[in-house]
């Protein structure tokens, strides 16, 4: 076993980061090009990152063994998106995605124990196993939301609340590059600009819905620019200082109050659409191995803390150690936690409501219901 | 003073429960109100009460009111509370639900139902699903009201009933009243209620005048959800229904009355 002998004094404590110009869309300025990066945040981002993929790479595995079934749909590839954003707005502002929940869960404040038990469907998941993989909630956290685009409209409701209540809070609202030709997206950028409702519209684009390229589904892939007279902006995804940048811009932009604001954070996910896709049939392994050696976003952050002396080799071991053992220890709680019980199955249909009975298959079967 | 007996009716279609309702002995002093303006005092009230409600829909606002149900409101509460959307359910009722997971206790108005179909999916999916799949962590105390069912030569596609299209949703609490009393009460409990809650009205009904007491027009009078209602004492036969039909049923009670007869009008709210 290494022991490090270095003192954290040997450690630089911040430094200051070039980063790519974002390609901007009716705004005369946009994010800051250099990004200060502390080392607290950078091992905070480290750890964050890499227990997102760690705990997504062991969702495939138990999978694969028939643990988890349904809907699995992973998010390994994408954690500078989640990363990124959470590292830019308050745990007071709101937060709604669509299925590829799992990331935004786990930032938003969910353990992995009660996402992993929920992807299993025990009772010990944060939904107690009645919500499953794409019906995970939090404070301020709307899901994980299974109806491609519906999740837009809501996220532009919740920013609305913001609006009425006066709380300078924002709502981050994300959809894929699949999702970006919804009708009910460009509804929801009309009635954000018409009243001017303090919510950012992001665009995770991936370059595939599900099988489909963003060529073959988009008649212009510039999503950051669809939300037409509504600024947006292009941001590189893999890179989560980019991400972090840009969000801190949109959320001063809205809380402002000039209205919502578009981003595009160009990403890529590693796995297929979802568990029933192997991924390849409508890409190369050798493009998905691109992007692993040239734009992960884990290495990425790893490389320019060590290039720059804020963290060691070791340190970083340690906390891959760690995460190993905290997703161990979710895993096997997530493999023997009991289901929920059978009369739990008409449980929360209603708000405090009292408990009464509802009609089972046939009129003869009751079935308990308690709020 | 009223009092209550329930009692369970089973039989092969279907389990309710029937409320007996005794009407006062005496008559204290009634008003005679329509079904729109008891829709109209019913939302006022609930606005002023709490501040958390606000009116979404198409013309609610400057317009009064596609069918004037919010006349006078957006004049009283303005733009914050009384809100004038574009013509995009989908969008629209998106939203709502959306202010109701965050807080707020939306009443979103469709012109009519018909036009509800186009945001269907927020209904069901967004609203009335959210509680369970959620396990309680996410309540959406939610309103979708507006006109429904059948109207004047609309013809085919603004006339469709969606009682029981949405009666069917576990997570929904489908109200379709008749009289104004019903209205009113309903309404205000519906908005009271932490649940989605799609209340039909019907056009035809708005301008139909009803008596109310005094205790109705007390701006704490509720009613019950899910619980029936008799509306004419009879021994012979029950005729149930919703919404405009039960003055049909009435009408014909009267007729059958004539030939000794007595129905019984049972109304399921």
């Amino acid at each position: 076993m290494v022991v490090s002998t270095r003192f954290f004094t040997d450690f630089t404590p911040q430094a200051s980061f070039d980063i790519k110009k974002c390609e901007l869309h009716r705004l005369e300025a946009g994010p800051s090009e250099t990004a200060v990066l502390t080392r607290e945040q950078g091992l905070q981002y480290y750890r964050t990152m890499q227990t997102m993929r760690r705990m997504e790479l062991k969702a495939d595995q138990l999978y694969k063994q028939k643990i988890i079934r349904g809907f699995c749909h992973l998010y390994d590839g994408q954690e500078a998106c989640a990363m990124g954003i959470e590292a830019g707005i308050n745990p007071t502002d709101h937060l709604i995605t669509a299925y590829r929940a799992h990331g935004y869960t786990f930032t938003r404040g969910v353990s992995v124990r009660e996402i992993m038990a929920e992807l299993t469907g025990r009772r010990g998941g944060v939904a107690k196993g009645k919500g499953g993989s794409m019906h995970m909630y939090a404070k301020h956290f709307y899901g994980g939301n299974g109806i491609v685009g519906a999740q837009v409209p809501l996220g532009a409701g919740v920013a609305l609340a913001c609006q009425y209540q006066g709380n300078n809070q924002v709502c981050v609202a994300l959809y894929g590059d699949g999702a970006a030709n919804q009708g009910q997206i460009f509804e929801s950028f009309n009635m954000a600009a018409l009243w001017k409702l303090p919510c950012i519209f992001i665009c995770e684009n991936n370059k595939f819905g599900m099988g489909t390229s963003v060529e073959r589904s988009s008649a212009s892939t510039e999503y950051f620019k669809r939300g037409d007279y509504i600024p947006g902006i292009k941001v590189d995804g893999m890179d989560v200082l980019c991400v972090r940048e840009a969000i801190k811009f949109a959320a001063d932009y809205c809380r402002a109050g000039k209205g919502p604001i578009v981003m595009e954070l160009e990403t890529y996910r590693y796995h297929g659409h979802s568990m029933s896709d192997p991924g390849v049939s409508y890409r190369s392994r050798e493009e998905i191995q691109e992007v692993r050696s040239k734009s992960d976003p884990i290495t990425m952050l790893k490389e320019r803390m060590l290039s720059n002396n804020m963290a060691s080799v070791e340190e970083i071991k340690e906390i891959d150690v760690e995460i190993r053992k905290v997703i161990e220890d979710a895993a096997q709680f997530a493999i023997s936690d009991p289901e929920p019980p059978l009369d739990e199955l008409c449980n929360h249909i209603f708000a405090n409501d009292l408990p009464m009975e509802v009609r089972g298959t046939n009129p003869w079967v009751k079935l308990k219901s308690v709020s | 003073m009223a009092s209550i007996r329930c009692f369970l009716r089973s039989g092969k279609s279907a389990v309710s429960v029937v409320l007996r309702r005794e009407f006062s002995k005496t008559s204290p002093a009634a008003v005679q109100v329509n079904v729109r303006d008891a829709l109209n005092q019913a939302m006022d009230e609930e606005l002023e009460r709490d501040e958390r409600v606000f009116l979404l829909g198409e013309e609610v606002a400057q317009y009064d009111g596609a069918y004037k149900v919010s006349r006078g409101l957006w004049k009283k509460y303005g733009d914050k509370r009384i809100i004038d959307t574009p013509i995009t359910e989908m969008g629209f009722a998106g939203i709502a639900v959306g202010a109701a997971f965050a807080g707020l206790r939306p009443i979103c108005e469709f012109m009519t139902w018909n036009f509800s179909m186009q945001a269907i999916d927020q209904v069901i999916n967004s609203a009335a699903k959210t509680y369970y799949m959620s396990a309680g962590a996410q309540p959406v105390p939610i309103v979708f009201r507006g006109p429904n069912g059948s109207s004047a030569g609309v013809a085919a596609q603004h006339s469709q009933c969606f009682a029981a299209w949405y009666g069917h949703c576990p997570g929904l609490k489908v109200i379709s009243p008749w009289s104004a009393e019903d209205a009113r009460g309903l309404l205000k409990a519906a908005i009271r209620d932490n649940n989605p809650v799609v209340f039909l009205e019907n056009e035809l009904m708005y301008g139909v005048p009803f008596d109310l007491s005094e205790e109705v027009m007390h701006k704490d009078f509720v009613l019950p959800i899910g619980k029936a209602k008799v509306e004419r004492q009879g021994t012979h036969i029950t005729l149930v229904s919703h919404s405009r039909c039960v003055g049909f049923c009435l009408d014909a009670a009267a007729v059958l009355a004539k030939e000794g007869v007595e129905c019984e009008v049972s109304v399921v709210l």
